[in-house]
């Protein structure tokens, strides 16, 4: 997250230069100022990381008071995840991790794929086909859940019923209009001269779209990458309405069974929530930067 | 989180999709192939969309004049699904209470993330590991987040933040299920949770203004105050109309947070647009009406959709 970048200048004499660094004028010269922002991380890190940090905490923790949350565990055990495991939890992991690894990657073959044929090559219709995918992100997944539910059951003209599979979940989830325009956007950019030099060369079609254009579409790779990832994690009415039994539900959705358990306490719960924490963590920290750029670039150029 | 994403990017989309392709232009650069072969790339795509974006949109508007039926056949009746909703004060008071969240969250996101904008502006390695350590609420599920702060809403007066109130004093608060409560303690998870990813655009847009300003203003004898509020603050402002719209649009169709944090209780006071399709249509088993709720959720966000895409191009313009 290094947005904010200082750029050098001279010094001027009466004023501190770097006080024009940011926007509040901080001087990092000064010990006033070194202990306040050190004041402010510390508030802002307990708000915002705090409730993230419990949850880790107090997976860890044997402690039946489910009113007390903890940064450090008093009681460490493993005992909490046992209990999970009891309650199925891991079927619950698995499905969420098939879920979304196969998910995204079909996403991304998709994205490839369909935004090389709008970027790199011109047709009739080519219009139409982007309008149709620029349309679909108006269109919030939520609003057609409840059709979605009627078409998983039998889907038309094959008559394929895929609920209670995970392919219930995960060919809604690879469609993404989003990833198709980022690829799409990106693959525009890269200049011809590369690509002719390879079509001399004689190679085919598609040897020059996995050889030649994905590895240098590797920053838009990661921004659909983390973005994919963090979407399909975080579904939640769409692996409900595609389950047949509670079995096949994501981790996200398991939780609130856990919780409803009467027989299990908060750092079962937790416990559940930590598995369904850790991947996302994995993921924020690998691609970070990604991240970044994709949250920024929309917004500013806005 | 994500739909925040899709959306924020569309402005770099249109730009990109205005644009000639390559090869109108400039020479053409591709291989020699058959022109049928493009659409095998669009194939996997054009597939995916039919089956589950295309068809189930208009499996729905179908359904919505129907009243259906499993295996009996579904039957039409016309409107009558419309105005069963349209004359549901349950959905009255879930529109409002849509408005009201949806209100409350984009400008408690958008202070929130400029609030924690300002405060985090900075090159130090300490301020990019507190940046980065703020963000996790943005990469966390919202189920995950959702559990977590119903526990530290836990209504008794020893649950956490309860006790945080106790400490200065106050009576403890049932946040989740005071009636009156309720549907401000689900606000202020969604300004958490929305307020870091706010805060990332807000930096960028600090970043972005220049720093001889900063110096002139300073050389006028400027305070800081008139620094922010004649410098940093219209700098912002391309940002800043970018995150509200874009929050307001996403904000019609919330449902995770409130469905984790109260499933649209206690008695209806946090129901939303969405919980009250859920339970229609899925508790119900009354899809007609939930799909009639639905198509009606369609056009209020692609209404509002193009309204503020008029909004920002009208601004773009000036």
């Amino acid at each position: 997250m290094s947005t904010a970048s200082a750029k050098p200048r001279q010094k001027r004499a009466q004023v501190d230069s770097s006080s024009f660094d940011t926007a509040l004028g901080w001087q990092p010269g000064k010990k006033t100022t070194a202990l306040l922002r050190a004041a402010i991380c510390a508030i802002i890190l307990f708000v915002f990381a705090g409730p993230i940090f419990t949850i880790i905490a107090g997976a860890f923790d044997l402690n039946p008071d489910p009113t007390r949350l903890t940064l450090i565990p008093r009681n460490p055990s493993l005992e909490n995840f046992a209990v999970a495991s009891q309650r199925g939890i891991w079927g619950f992991f698995w499905n969420s991790l098939m879920i979304a690894g196969i998910g995204l990657l079909l996403q991304i073959i998709v994205a490839v794929t369909a935004g090389y044929a709008l970027a790199r090559r011109k047709f009739r219709g080519q219009a139409i086909v982007l309008g149709i995918f620029l349309a679909t992100m108006m269109l919030p997944e939520e609003v057609v859940a409840v059709p979605l539910a009627v078409v998983l059951g039998d889907l038309p003209l094959t008559g394929i019923n895929l609920r209670g599979t995970i392919f219930a979940v995960i060919l809604p989830v690879a469609a993404s209009a989003f990833s198709i325009l980022v690829m799409a956007a990106f693959m525009r950019d890269i200049p011809d001269e590369i690509v002719e030099a390879a079509t001399i060369d004689g190679a085919s079609e598609m040897r020059i779209l996995i050889e030649i254009i994905l590895p240098m579409c590797k920053p838009a790779l990661g921004v659909v990458a983390i973005f994919g990832f963090i979407g399909i994690w975080d579904q939640y009415l769409l692996p409900i309405i595609a389950a047949n039994r509670t079995s096949d539900y994501m981790i996200t959705v398991a939780l609130a069974s856990l919780r409803a358990d009467v027989q299990v306490g908060t750092g079962v719960l937790l416990a559940g929530a930590f598995l369904a924490l850790v991947p996302s963590l994995i993921v924020y920290l690998l691609l970070q930067n990604s991240l970044v750029r994709g949250i920024t670039s929309g917004a500013i150029k806005g | 989180m994500t739909e925040q994403a899709g959306e924020a990017m569309t402005p770099l989309i249109d730009n990109a999709a205005s644009r000639p392709p390559a090869g109108t232009l400039r020479r053409r650069a591709r291989p020699q192939s058959r022109w049928w072969t493009v659409w095998l790339f669009l194939l996997p795509a054009l597939l995916l969309f039919l089956y589950f974006k295309f068809i189930p949109m208009f499996a729905g508007i179908q359904m919505s004049f129907q009243k259906v039926r499993p295996f009996l056949g579904n039957e039409w009746v016309g409107w009558s699904n419309y105005t069963a909703v349209l004359n549901d004060s349950r959905f009255h008071d879930a529109i409002v209470h849509t408005l009201i969240l949806g209100f409350g969250q984009s400008i408690g996101a958008v202070i929130g993330g400029l609030v924690l904008a300002l405060l985090l502006e900075g090159a130090s390695k300490t301020l990019w590991f507190v940046r980065t350590a703020a963000f996790l609420p943005v990469v966390t599920a919202t189920a995950v987040i959702g559990e977590v702060w119903r526990i530290i809403y836990f209504p008794a007066p020893n649950g956490f933040l309860n006790s945080v109130l106790g400490t200065v004093g106050l009576d403890p608060v049932r946040w989740l299920e005071d009636p009156a409560v309720a549907l401000y303690s689900v606000m202020a998870v969604g300004i958490w949770q929305g307020a870091p990813y706010n805060m990332v655009i807000f930096l960028a847009g600090l970043a972005g203004v220049d720093r001889s300003l900063y110096e002139a203003s300073a050389i006028d004898g400027a305070k800081l105050r008139h620094r922010l509020w004649y410098v940093t603050l219209p700098a912002l402002r391309p940002a800043m109309t970018i995150v509200l719209v874009l929050a307001a649009v996403r904000s019609l169709r919330v449902f995770t947070d409130v469905w984790v944090l109260t499933g649209g209780g206690p008695a209806g006071a946090t129901d939303v647009w969405m919980t009250r399709i859920y339970s229609l249509g899925f508790e119900r088993n009354q899809m007609g009406i939930a799909s009639a709720a639905s198509i009606l959720l369609l056009i209020a966000s692609v209404a509002l959709t193009a309204l503020a895409l008029l909004i920002t191009r009208k601004r773009a313009e000036k």
